[in-house]
């Protein structure tokens, strides 16, 4: 039986290789605080990743920073004014034809008390992101 | 009589398993997690003090205060019993002079249909932990998810999620829109 030749199997695993990397995206920022997100069944999926910003909050994740909630924006730690900023910042960087489909994510810890958040949201109101979208995870099992 | 022949081939063997260990990695490193949450769209800012005028029957009012209790159209409410509270509001089998109104409207696809003018009013309080908030927006979602499927199985004889044909889903939106508005924030119940 002649031998099959498997000089081409390494190309093979490398074009596989390559569509892995092309297609999936890595986490670009950093959690700075601590978020656990509440479980829902009703839950949808986000759909267009590259329209969906974040916004997290909840404990830093470093005791130095303190207990209190925070926000986090991108990398750092905001505060509730920074919020319209950062819609705007968020809104150039997306083209023009896709502006109105951007989704605010906001990924809060379940612990989080709902004044912050209320307060998020009526600055996105502010800056007109209104899609939103609070962050769950779909429950395990419905009840 | 020897003849050098150029550079002897390397061994390319054991490529494939370098580039199977990568893709290993890759797949492992990788977080394939899809993000999910319960979407929602906010109210564009309110610029002046116009009261929507909003007939009481029409009003399935939720309250959640600080202590995460619920209160339900002015009666303590339990999570349990929300989902068919507010189906059975905004659906008003009985005609109950209480409970919302209805119209009939001509809807494409449908034909003519009772369409409900009942309204969700949901108020939490600043203390409200966010758990509890989730819990009752799902709760509130699942009804009228709920009342989606069952309006699409009688019509269609398919679930909402599988109807395939766009009018037919805007058909039953039409009919059953997530009627679920959230009040200013102002400070209900117990403080901190």
């Amino acid at each position: 039986m002649p031998k099959i030749s498997t000089a081409s199997l390494p190309d093979v695993i490398f074009i596989l290789l390559c569509f892995f990397m092309v297609s999936t995206t890595m986490r670009e920022t950093t959690l700075i605080v601590k978020v656990r997100l509440p479980e829902a069944t009703e839950v949808q999926k986000l759909e267009k990743k590259s329209l969906v910003s974040f916004i997290y909050v909840g404990q830093p994740l470093k005791n130095m920073y303190g207990t209190e909630t925070r926000i986090q924006l991108n990398d750092q730690f905001a505060t509730v004014a920074d919020i319209q900023n950062f819609v705007a910042v968020e809104r150039d960087a997306r083209d023009e034809a896709d502006r109105k489909f951007i989704t605010t994510s906001i990924k809060a810890d379940r612990d989080t008390r709902m004044g912050i958040v209320t307060d998020i949201k009526q600055e996105l109101r502010k800056a007109g992101a209104f899609k939103i979208n609070y962050s769950s995870r779909k429950a395990t099992k419905a009840k | 009589m020897r003849k050098q022949r150029g550079i002897p081939e390397i061994n390319a063997g054991s490529m494939a398993d370098i580039a199977f260990l990568l893709l290993i990695f890759f797949l492992v490193t990788v977080t394939m997690d899809v993000d999910t949450g319960i979407t929602r769209k906010l109210p564009p800012p309110v610029e002046d003090d116009t009261k929507v005028d909003f007939n009481q029957r029409n009003i399935f009012e939720v309250l959640v205060n600080s202590a995460n209790m619920l209160l339900v159209e002015g009666k303590e409410g339990n999570l349990a019993t929300l989902k068919d509270e507010t189906k059975n509001f905004f659906l008003n089998p009985t005609n109950d002079i209480n409970l919302p109104e209805k119209k009939l409207e001509q809807i494409d696809q449908i034909g003519e249909v009772y369409v409900s003018k009942g309204v969700v009013s949901l108020k939490n309080d600043r203390g409200t932990s966010y758990e509890m908030y989730i819990k009752v927006q799902n709760e509130l979602t699942r009804a009228f998810q709920e009342m989606r499927d069952e309006l699409s199985v009688e019509k269609f004889g398919v679930k909402f999620g599988d109807l395939k044909d766009p009018a037919k889903q805007e058909a039953v939106q039409a009919v059953i829109p997530i009627a679920i508005s959230e009040a200013e924030p102002e400070d209900v119940g117990i403080n901190k």
